[in-house]
């Protein structure tokens, strides 16, 4: 399944097509990213690329998508990062760090009673926009916020 | 490589806060140490299960921290629960911790 998906999105241009084939459920990718750890998403150098990979291209802005993060971090290594998503029906919650080498810096599914509620810290290579990105009932949402970084977290 | 983690399970009215700190490198593999890259080496799966229950599944990136620290909330889990979290990295190195769920 996974495979089948990854050469179809490599061989799809459109957008819209992807768009299609959500909705007529020729491939599903909330299934599919839960299965295992997604190269394709992990490894875009992009937010469109890694938003593309876990199916959020066209994702809402939404202000019931909510970030907390300091408007400045005095260390990039280590920089405490939480989102709550107050929309219901929510599958997961993914986090990217637009300037970061990979953007894509983790994605939680929450079941079985869990509340789209996480934090973690995370590294900043730079001051960058940190964005959520939440999937909820086959829909996506997303906001973001600025983090100023005042020494990178990627340096020796 | 042996690796310890540290889980606490909390219930506080219906949410239980669950927090995970897992001592891990997480290294980049963009790192250079005396010109030679420091390989990847970084959590890529991290699961919550309470009460038997699979209720959180992370993957994660090099972008997580060092050591890191997760907080998740779970409704409907009552003291006495088992709180387990594991993890693998991209070395296939695994660990798990466990906390019973306490009053907070």
């Amino acid at each position: 399944m996974n495979v089948m998906r990854r050469s179809v999105l490599r061989s799809m241009g459109a957008g819209s097509a992807l768009a299609a084939m959500l909705v007529t459920g020729l491939i599903r990718p909330i299934q599919a990213f839960a299965a295992d750890w997604s190269k394709a998403a992990f490894e875009a150098k992009t937010v469109p690329d890694g938003m593309k990979a876990i199916g959020a291209s066209g994702a809402a802005e939404s202000k019931d998508v909510v970030i907390t993060a300091p408007a400045i971090a005095e260390n990039g290594a280590v920089v405490p990062i939480s989102v709550v998503s107050n929309i219901p029906n929510t599958n997961s919650i993914s986090i990217f760090v637009d300037k970061n080498p990979m953007p894509l810096a983790g994605s939680f599914e929450f079941a079985n009673g869990a509340l789209p509620d996480v934090a973690v810290r995370l590294k900043f290579s730079d001051t960058s926009v940190v964005r959520a990105v939440v999937m909820a009932g086959g829909k996506a949402y997303t906001s973001h916020k600025e983090v100023k970084v005042t020494a990178g977290g990627c340096g020796g | 490589m042996a690796s310890s983690m540290r889980v606490r399970a909390l219930l506080k009215g219906d949410v239980t806060a669950i927090t995970a700190i897992v001592s891990h490198p997480m290294e980049t593999g963009m790192r250079k140490d005396g010109g030679k890259v420091i390989p990847a080496h970084f959590i890529q799966v991290l699961t919550v299960d309470v009460d038997g229950k699979r209720v959180v599944t992370s993957h994660l990136n090099t972008a997580v921290s060092s050591n890191p620290v997760f907080n998740f909330k779970v409704k409907g889990a009552k003291v006495g629960d088992k709180a387990v979290v594991s993890w693998v990295d991209n070395l296939g190195e695994k660990g798990s911790g466990e906390a019973v769920v306490a009053a907070g």
